[in-house]
């Protein structure tokens, strides 16, 4: 589970987060919602232990994460998948390597086991005929497939998906949608998805929050008009 | 919340050094682990040691034709022929050598690093393997501050060796100044403290330069505006520590 209790956020007088508070269970998938330049992003990255709020805290299976150059995120967060809007694929790294990675830094598998789990990641999103590509020569949806494959690889616990439908053709869109969705199923990870279109919302979502003045607030059935008037 | 007070000119001069410190430990002392780094250092080796010697070989040659037309224009007629060969050949080993080395390498390789992190921050990279678990001190910082440590005093030798040889070559052709002369003049005044002195400067220069290079690069907010600003803040900077760690080892050293 991941509790937030009281997060604020300002960049110079703008308020991103004013004392924001919510849990997320394990097992469920919650969506935030809200269009662009909310903070949702920024959110997303406190949560994960990357963004140091201003106050508040944040717990990961009742640990407390400690922001800064100090801090061990892997100790308290026991190891997130996140899937990065633009994808950050290391780009001096093979599509292979990229998913590996995590598993040849944070694990003592064997070779042949992480080439194994490697293949098995890049086959469920689609991407193992380009295992030898670099990230330059992939199209924005295979990079977000291979940020998938990579955030997921390794099994953690939770995976946060930063926009992850936005910007993607028909085809990479309904591809990303299912994985979403068949993970959701599985019921074994908790998962948070931050976007601004309601209709990945209303597929994706357990729960589903809204993001707005700074503030987050329940919006499980909120109807189109209702979501745009809230922005206008 | 707080305000950010990094952004008033005072704070942000006292914080600075500090912060840079703890930065220095961080990548140091807090993520040694040799058997995840040993690839990425040679690699990285490879490109900040190896790959500046053709530079570093062009530039001590001038300095070994410098240092010997200039020795010989401050002695001759004053003082025996191989004080040439002794001037040159402590001058190169104490200073010119360490930080003419130390500055080309700073040129080259504080700023190469601090333009990769850089561009790291900005896309992410360095988040996504902070989330994975991956500590990113260890993965991108220690092998380079490693590099630049143990590859300049490599270079410094190369420097040392080329320049010497390239003013005896001037010495003996153009300044009237037999080898013979000049090779007992660098060998007989020769002193072990000199060239230790030397070395132990480029290792701290090393160090210097690696982590000016990874703090800028890590520091990076911004787009490709601020990656530029990263990369010609960590030359800067390690070219100042060169000057400053250049004058306390002369007084730890080379003070009589």
């Amino acid at each position: 589970m991941i509790r937030v209790e009281e997060v604020s956020k300002r960049f110079r007088d703008y308020t991103v987060l004013d004392r924001v508070s919510f849990e997320i269970p394990d097992g469920k998938t919650t969506v935030i919602l809200g269009p662009s330049g909310v903070g949702k992003t920024v959110l997303l990255k406190i949560m994960a232990g990357l963004l140091a709020p201003d106050a508040g805290r944040v717990y990961h299976d009742g640990n407390r994460i400690h922001f800064g150059r100090f801090a061990d995120p892997r100790a308290e967060t026991g190891g997130l998948g996140y899937v990065f809007q633009g994808g950050a694929l290391f780009d001096s790294l093979t599509v292979a390597e990229n998913v590996a990675l995590v598993l040849e830094e944070t694990t003592r598998l064997s070779r042949a086991e992480v080439r194994s789990r490697v293949s098995e990641a890049l086959r469920r999103v689609g991407m193992a005929e380009h295992a030898e590509l670099y990230p330059r020569a992939l199209s924005g949806g295979m990079t977000r497939l291979v940020a998938i494959a990579r955030a997921l690889v390794a099994e953690p616990r939770c995976v946060f998906y930063d926009e992850p439908t936005t910007g993607l053709d028909p085809a990479i869109r309904e591809r990303v949608s299912t994985m979403i969705r068949e993970l959701r199923e599985q019921r074994t990870r908790l998962q948070v998805v931050v976007t601004h279109d309601l209709d990945a919302a209303r597929l994706l979502a357990d729960s589903t929050y809204m993001l707005r003045a700074g503030k987050l607030v329940r919006a499980d059935n909120v109807r189109k008009e209702d979501y745009e008037q809230a922005y206008a | 919340m707080g305000a950010d007070w990094t952004s008033i000119p005072w704070v942000s001069a006292i914080v600075a050094p500090i912060d840079y410190l703890a930065f220095l430990v961080r990548v140091v002392v807090g993520s040694w682990d040799p058997r995840r780094t040993w690839a990425r250092f040679i690699a990285q080796l490879s490109v900040h040691g190896a790959g500046a010697i053709p530079v570093v070989i062009i530039t001590s040659v001038f300095i070994g034709l410098t240092t010997a037309v200039q020795t010989t224009y401050q002695l001759m007629g004053v003082v025996p022929k191989y004080f040439v060969g002794m001037g040159v050949g402590r001058l190169v080993l104490i200073e010119l050598a360490p930080v003419l080395t130390g500055f080309i390498v700073a040129g080259r390789s504080a700023s190469a690093i601090a333009a990769e992190l850089g561009a790291m921050r900005v896309s992410e990279q360095i988040d996504a393997l902070e989330v994975m678990g991956v500590d990113p001190y260890r993965y991108l910082c220690l092998p380079r501050v490693l590099a630049t440590c143990i590859g300049l005093p490599v270079l410094v030798v190369v420097t040392e060796v080329v320049a010497i040889f390239t003013a005896l070559i001037i010495a003996e052709m153009m300044l009237d100044v037999p080898a013979s002369v000049f090779t007992y003049g660098v060998t007989h005044f020769f002193m072990l403290r000199d060239f230790t002195g030397g070395i132990v400067k480029s290792v701290l220069f090393g160090l210097l330069i690696g982590t000016s290079g990874c703090y800028y690069g890590f520091n990076v907010h911004g787009g490709a505006e601020a990656v530029g600003r990263a990369a010609t803040r960590a030359v800067v900077l390690s070219a100042v520590l060169i000057l400053l760690v250049d004058f306390v080892i002369a007084l730890v050293f080379f003070k009589t």
